[in-house]
């Protein structure tokens, strides 16, 4: 890339300190016109800290920004918006009950004898719109549209308001493909425009997809600043982490599976997934592999009761068991580790320790309340085994970071000795060395003897760990592969209803 | 094309050319002017009120106090017009004054301390009662020749109707409303208030400003409510409109609005508050009915009104549309 122009935004040695940790320490960081530079690290690797610093959310302990040969120190995420730095965040930032015009121009609509003028609005919300290649009607409300259209207006917004700096902070998290190809279209354009562009994102895919530089964190410094041109993940990752993922490439230890612990005949819901037979034995991992939309999630649902089934039976241990309501399952000693962590998991406001306990106390009942020693000795003993890093077990829950609060979740149902453990999508929007922990530790439960159902849509980390894996596919299981047939490319050709590469393909032209 | 969020409002409208065409069809002496005019009459305090609660109700927050403000305010000015010997106009501007300010200082008390409004206005209830108990235990006379003139003033419409200045008032309270809420930055902020506090903090909502505003507007409303109903009533009484908070909420709901705040119309409230106050016309024409059948079709209303809203809002989820249809072809 040529660089005509000088920077649009240099940090240099920016620090900030917390109390007992240095979360930023004396951190560069250079951006220039017309460039897509990738912010990267783990978890707690200071990404948010340095973004909040930029965006005012944060007042640095030390260190210069300067934006335009100009040196800045923004109070507030007004003033950086009013000196060229916009954000656009995971969760869209607009207000569904306002129109999309109204959105965009909140705060300085076009007025007309002292009076909001809504006719030039709509009209100058459909110019820019089209600019960012929206063709929608901007008087409907915001709600009427997906979420992937909803960034593009917030980054509308944000690009309005600023115009130098735009920082993207995991915006394509809870897209699907199509979804971010518009995204990243619009992203492009900006880019030609001549905008200094930050993405944040755990998609390693997505970064070489579309990122020109990537600027790696740990422990709140920079390990480095490489052209992804001259790169790959792995030398990207292993940056990220410091040490080699090992979890990644661990073969599987043929352990032998125990007596069968769940069983379940014909068991299904009328829409919601058809039919199905399974067998968990003790000392087993089962995935669920399959798109999304093709009913992981609902299997797993189904069988720990949050979702009725309307036919067929549940053995456990060859016994007939009823499973109406999560309930009855845990009475079973089933336990589930929901997909949507932040809305069915975590309960936000109460501290880590009360998070912990939630499911045993709720087991016991709540006339009959865990001594506090108990208690205390429990949090603490899984905080330890489950590597929780946290400042204190009194602290909200919320502000863990999504791989310690998922460790936390875990630990809820561990703590309630289950024999039969269902995680839907335990590793998703975790960074890469709690990724590698979870799934050491998926490994491990299954050597104490558990039986393990998860569901997720990382194909390489169910080959790591699962003893067989059944995909799902339109609702429906399709295939179970055991041993060897665990391969990303036999899950892939599963799904797409194709036969397994390793038989014979005859009539195929 | 009908937009979602135009539906309620609709619906509401609706709902009260349905009922007064049943009204009217039963009792034809309804559809005379001398009824509509009554109609506005008898509900200009309750419809002034209930336009400070629409701008209330759509940042999400609520107002117990407005009854007690009303109250206060009649006894108030019975008592300075009885007491002293002040023009009205400067009494009403003075009471303006201290019910503004009232409102402002619960608004502030909400916005700094993060108090749920519930408690705060609940607080100002109590307060705004008491405050008039203090100034007089009996209901009070006005009797002031200038209170005289204004009850004097009417314009007589044909078939006898008189539509007095109060529902005059009362209307261009409406009109005002109408035309802050959809017309200048501080309804946007009220309406973006709703949506989600922390979201407009994010979006640069001065949210200070617009929640002291928006308590000091639904205040300042209520003391011209008890202004207008002084004039209805000629006498400050401080047991007067117990529970007219809670007529107004119902107004506004029956309106189409949101109690969780974001969506909604002014102009939806004025229909709420004509379908209750028909409901009322109604049964006084019917004679046999009691009075409390009111209650009961209102609140059956109200259940009515939370129901549509409540499949309105699944309706717009589902209607939800896909990004790639909107890509624009380059």
């Amino acid at each position: 890339m040529a660089r005509a122009t000088g920077p649009v935004l240099e940090c240099k040695g920016i620090s900030k300190f917390f109390p007992g940790a240095i979360a930023l320490d004396a951190v560069d960081l250079t951006l220039y016109p017309g460039e897509v530079h990738a912010l990267l690290g783990e978890n707690g690797a200071g990404k948010s800290t340095l973004i909040k610093c930029l965006t005012g959310a944060y007042r640095r302990d030390a260190g210069t920004i300067v934006l335009d040969n100009r040196e800045i120190s923004p109070h507030s995420t007004q003033e950086s918006q009013k000196l060229g730095i916009g954000t656009v965040y995971q969760e869209v930032n607009l207000l569904p009950n306002l129109s999309v015009a109204e959105n965009l121009f909140l705060g300085r609509q076009p007025m007309k004898h002292g009076l909001i003028s809504q006719r030039r609005m709509l009209a100058m919300a459909s110019d820019l719109l089209a600019e960012f290649g929206l063709a929608i009607n901007p008087a409907e409300p915001l709600s009427a549209y997906s979420v992937a259209v909803q960034q593009v207006i917030a980054i509308a917004r944000a690009v309005e308001l600023s115009g130098k700096v735009l920082i993207l902070d995991e915006p394509t998290a809870s897209l699907d493909r199509d979804e971010v190809d518009l995204v990243f279209s619009v992203i492009e354009k900006l880019k030609a425009r001549g905008l200094a562009i930050v993405f944040i994102t755990h998609f390693l895919d997505q970064v070489f997809e579309i990122s020109d530089r990537a600027t790696i964190l740990r422990n709140g410094r920079i390990i480095g600043t490489k052209r992804l041109a001259d790169t790959t993940q792995t030398e990207i990752i292993t940056l990220m982490l410091g040490r080699q993922l090992e979890a990644r490439i661990q073969d599987r230890a043929p352990t032998e599976a125990g007596d069968v612990l769940v069983e379940l005949r014909n068991y299904g819901r009328r829409g919601v997934i058809e039919p199905f037979g399974l067998t968990v034995r003790k000392g087993e991992v089962v995935g669920l592999a399959g798109l999304l939309g093709s009913g992981r999630t609902e299997t797993a649902n189904l069988i720990f009761g949050a979702i009725q089934a309307d036919q067929g039976e549940a053995l456990l241990e060859g016994r007939k068991i009823s499973l109406k309501n999560p309930r009855e399952a845990v009475a079973h000693r089933f336990a589930l580790c929901p997909e949507d962590r932040k809305n069915d998991g975590i309960v936000g406001d109460l501290s880590v320790r009360e998070n912990i306990i939630l499911a045993l106390q709720a087991r016991q009942g709540w006339f009959r309340p865990l001594p506090r020693a108990k208690i205390n000795e429990l949090a603490e003993a899984y905080v330890k085994a489950l590597d929780i890093r946290l400042a204190s077990l009194d602290m909200p829950i919320r502000l863990l970071s999504g791989g310690n609060q998922q460790k936390a979740l875990l630990a809820r149902w561990l703590a309630t000795n289950p024999a039969f453990l269902i995680l839907d999508e335990p590793t998703r929007g975790i960074d890469v060395g709690a990724h590698a922990e979870i799934i050491a530790l998926i490994e491990r439960l299954r050597e104490d003897g558990l039986a393990l159902l998860v569901a997720s849509s990382e194909m390489e980390e169910l080959v790591a760990y699962s003893t067989r894996v059944i995909v799902l596919r339109d609702r429906r299981q399709m295939r179970e592969l055991k041993g060897d047939e665990i391969t990303t490319a036999n899950i892939v050709s599963a799904i797409a209803d194709e036969p397994m590469t390793n038989e014979p393909m005859e009539g195929v032209v | 094309m009908i937009r979602s969020t135009h539906l309620p409002l609709l619906i509401t409208i609706a709902t009260f050319l349905l009922a007064y065409t049943l009204c009217a069809w039963q009792y034809p002496s309804m559809l005379s002017t001398r009824v509509l005019a009554n109609l506005l009459t008898d509900n200009a305090f309750l419809g002034i009120a209930a336009v400070g609660m629409t701008f209330v109700i759509l940042s999400g927050g609520i107002d117990l106090s407005i009854g007690s403000v009303i109250a206060f305010t009649g006894v108030f000015l019975a008592v300075i017009l009885r007491d002293t010997s002040i023009h009205p106009l400067l009494a009403f501007a003075l009471i303006l004054a201290i019910t503004i300010s009232f409102g402002a200082s619960m608004g502030a008390m909400i916005h700094y301390l993060e108090m749920p409004p519930f408690i705060v206005t609940l607080a100002g209830m109590f307060l705004a009662r008491g405050a008039a108990y203090v100034l007089s235990t009996d209901s009070v006379p006005i009797t002031h020749e200038f209170y005289d003139t204004l009850q004097s003033l009417y314009w007589k419409a044909p078939g006898g109707g008189r539509f007095r200045l109060t529902g005059m008032i009362m209307l261009l309270t409406f009109a005002a409303g109408i035309i802050a809420a959809h017309r200048t930055r501080f309804g946007q902020n009220v309406y973006a208030l709703g949506g989600g506090l922390q979201t407009a903090r994010l979006m640069g909502v001065p949210l200070a400003k617009t929640t002291i505003g928006i308590y000091a507007t639904s205040g300042g409303l209520a003391g011209l409510a008890g202004i207008v109903f002084s004039l209805y009533t000629s006498a400050g009484y401080s047991l007067a409109t117990v529970g007219v908070e809670l007529d107004a909420i119902a107004a506004v709901v029956i309106g189409g609005t949101l109690l969780t705040g974001g969506t909604g119309f002014v102009a939806g409230t004025f229909f709420g508050i004509l379908i209750m106050g028909l409901i009322q016309t109604f049964i006084v024409f019917d004679g046999t009915l009691s009075s409390w059948w009111t209650k009961i079709v209102i609140g059956g209303l109200l259940f009515g009104f939370i129901l549509l809203q409540k499949g309105l809002t699944w309706a717009t989820t589902l209607r939800r549309k896909p990004a790639p249809e909107f890509a624009a072809q380059s």
